[in-house]
C-alpha cells in the first residue's frame, strides 16, 4: 500500500486529456459528449443538489447491506443447523437469485412501494444483495475443521461457544468475500429500485440521474455517475481494508 | 508400577459397532496412574476407535469404558493425528483453548497456557501463529493443550506419525516427562513398533477387526534414553511385537 502505482494516474490524465482536446476539435456537442471540463462545472455546480442525493443513495445502499449481511448470516446458521431446510427451500432461492430483479421490481413497489418508496427500494436491494452473503457464510459455515470440530465436541464446547470459537472464525473469510460482493450488489439495487419506482420521493441519486436525463443535461448526468462510481469505489476500498485485517 | 496406583482408563467387555460392521471388542482394558499402555495393531483394528470410546467421542453398543476425572480436567487430554490447530489463533490462545471452553477466566488461562507451552519447549512462541510453526512444532503445541486443564489421563492416536524421525524422539520424550511428572495414565496408538516399545510399559497387540487384545507385552521399566534403543531389552520386546503381528499376518 505504501508504494502507490503511479501508472493508472498517468493513463486516467493522459485519458481526460484526449477526451478533452478531441471533443473541443471537433465540436461534439455537449449534449452527446461534454467534455471533463464541464462535467468538473457541473458537479460544482450541481453539488447543493448531487451531494445530498448521493447520501440518500448511500444511506440506503448501506442499509439494504447491513440488512443483508444480518438476514444473510441468520437464514445461513440455520440452514447449516437444520440441513432439511437448506435442501427444501435452498433450490427456491436460487430461484429468486435467478430472476432479474429489474423484472420483481415493479412488483415490489406495487405491494410495498406506492406510499413507501424507501421500503421498497431497500427490499429490493436486499433480494439482490442477501445471496452472496447466503452462500459464502453457508460455506464458510460448512469449512469447519472436522479435526477441531471433534476437539470442541470432545470439551463438550455449548452451541454458542461452537459458534463463537469455531463457527464465525472459519467462516469470516468466506463472509467477507461474499460481503464485498453484496456491497457492490446493493448500490446497483438501489439504482435500478430508484429507476424503476420512478419517483423523486427517496430523492436518491439515480433519480437526478433520470431528471437530468430528461433535461438533456448530459453533463449532469456525468457528474451523477462519478459520484456513483466513487460510491462503489470507496464500498469496495473500505471492505478491502477490513479484509486485510481480519487475514493478519 | 505399583499395584496401588489408582485406575484412570478402563474397559470392559466394551464392543463397538459401525452400523452392522463389528469395528471393535470385546476388550478389556485398565491403565493406571503414572502407565504408559500403547495399542498396536494393523490399520483398521479400531485402535483409534478405541481411543475415541474412552474419550467419549464414541459410544459403545455394549460393555463400558471409563475415564477417570480425579484430576482437574473432566475429560482426558487427547492429541490427535493432525494438530487440529485454530489457524486464526496464536498457539497460545490454541493451549489456552479447553481452559476458555470450561469458563476459566482471561488471565488464569493465559497464565497457565504459557506454563504448558514452556513445558514443551515453546515459551517463545506463545504469540506465533500456527502457520508460521513447523509440524513438530504444532504438535508440541497440540501436546500442551491436551495437558493444559490438568488432566489425569492423556490419550494419543498415532500423533507423531508425520514428524521426522529425531522430532518424533524429542515427543516421545515430552509424552514420557509429561507422564511422570504428572503420574498419568497414558494411552498411546501408533503403528510403528519402535516407538511403542520406547514409550510403554505394556504393549497390547491388538487383532484385524474387528480388534481384540491378541497379546501383551510387558517392557521392562529400565530408562528411556539413547541406550535404550539398542539394549537387549529393546530389541526382546520389539521382537516379540513383531512375532505377534506377523503372526497376524500369515492367520490373515
Amino acid at each position: 500500500m505504501k508504494n502507490i502505482d503511479f501508472a493508472p494516474v498517468l493513463a486516467g490524465l493522459v485519458l481526460l486529456a484526449l477526451w478533452e482536446g478531441l471533443t473541443r476539435l471537433l465540436q461534439v456537442p455537449p449534449v452527446i459528449l461534454p467534455p471533463p471540463s464541464a462535467i468538473g462545472a457541473a458537479l460544482v455546480e450541481r453539488g447543493p443538489l448531487l451531494l445530498p442525493a448521493a447520501g440518500v443513495t448511500m444511506g440506503l445502499a448501506l442499509t439494504a447491506l447491513a440488512i443483508s449481511i444480518g438476514l444473510g448470516t441468520l437464514v445461513a446458521l440455520i440452514f447449516a443447523r437444520v440441513p432439511l431446510l437448506e435442501r427444501s427451500l435452498g433450490p427456491y432461492a436460487l430461484v429468486l437469485q435467478a430472476t432479474p430483479i429489474v423484472a420483481i421490481a415493479p412488483l415490489v413497489i406495487i405491494w410495498t412501494g406506492i406510499e413507501n418508496p424507501r421500503r421498497a427500494i431497500l427490499i429490493l436491494a436486499v433480494i439482490v444483495a442477501v445471496f452472496p452473503v447466503l452462500t459464502s457464510a453457508l460455506a464458510g459455515l460448512k469449512a469447519v475443521d472436522p479435526g477441531l470440530d471433534r476437539l470442541f465436541r470432545l470439551h463438550k464446547a455449548s452451541s454458542t461457544q461452537r459458534f463463537l470459537h469455531l463457527e464465525l472464525p472459519t467462516a469470516a473469510p468466506f463472509l467477507l468475500a461474499g460481503i464485498k460482493t453484496a456491497a457492490g450488489l446493493s448500490l446497483v439495487g438501489v439504482v435500478v429500485a430508484e429507476f424503476v419506482a420512478g419517483t423523486g420521493a427517496t430523492g436518491g441519486l439515480s433519480w437526478r440521474l433520470v431528471e437530468a436525463g430528461n433535461r438533456l443535461e448530459t453533463a449532469t448526468m456525468f457528474a451523477a455517475l462519478f459520484l456513483l462510481a466513487l460510491m462503489g469505489l470507496a464500498l469496495h476500498a473500505i471492505l478491502s481494508l477490513i479484509e486485510k485485517q481480519v487475514r493478519t | 508400577m505399583a499395584a496401588s496406583s489408582p485406575i484412570r482408563l478402563s474397559a470392559q467387555q466394551a464392543c463397538v459397532r459401525f452400523g452392522r460392521l463389528e469395528a471393535l471388542g470385546p476388550i478389556d482394558l485398565q491403565v493406571q496412574a503414572g502407565e504408559c499402555v500403547v495399542l498396536l495393531g494393523p490399520s483398521g483394528c479400531g485402535k483409534s476407535t478405541l481411543l475415541a470410546a474412552l474419550a467419549g467421542l464414541q459410544g459403545v453398543a455394549s460393555g463400558s469404558v471409563q475415564a477417570d476425572t480425579a484430576g482437574g480436567a473432566d475429560v482426558p487430554g487427547v492429541v490427535f493425528q493432525e494438530p487440529n490447530l485454530m489457524n486464526w489463533a496464536t498457539a497460545e490462545d490454541n493451549v489456552a483453548l479447553p481452559l476458555a471452553l470450561s469458563g476459566v477466566d482471561k488471565a488464569e488461562r493465559l497464565g497457565r497456557a504459557q506454563a504448558a507451552l514452556a513445558r514443551v519447549g515453546l515459551a517463545n512462541f506463545a504469540s506465533a501463529y500456527p502457520r508460521t510453526l513447523s509440524g513438530g512444532m504444532r504438535m508440541r503445541v497440540a501436546l500442551a493443550r491436551a495437558l493444559v486443564n490438568d488432566p489425569s489421563a492423556l490419550l494419543l492416536d498415532e500423533p507423531f506419525a508425520a514428524i521426522d524421525e529425531l522430532g518424533r524422539r524429542a515427543l516421545d520424550d515430552l509424552v514420557l516427562e509429561a507422564k511422570r511428572d504428572r503420574h498419568l495414565a497414558v494411552l498411546f496408538v501408533t503403528h510403528s513398533v519402535d516407538e511403542a516399545v520406547y514409550l510403554a510399559d505394556r504393549i497390547l497387540v491388538l487383532s484385524p477387526r474387528p480388534g481384540r487384545i491378541m497379546a501383551e507385552i510387558a517392557v521392562p521399566a529400565v530408562p528411556r534414553d539413547p541406550a535404550f534403543l539398542t539394549s537387549p531389552a529393546f530389541a526382546e520386546a520389539a521382537a516379540a511385537a513383531r512375532r505377534v503381528l506377523s503372526a497376524q499376518r500369515a492367520a490373515a
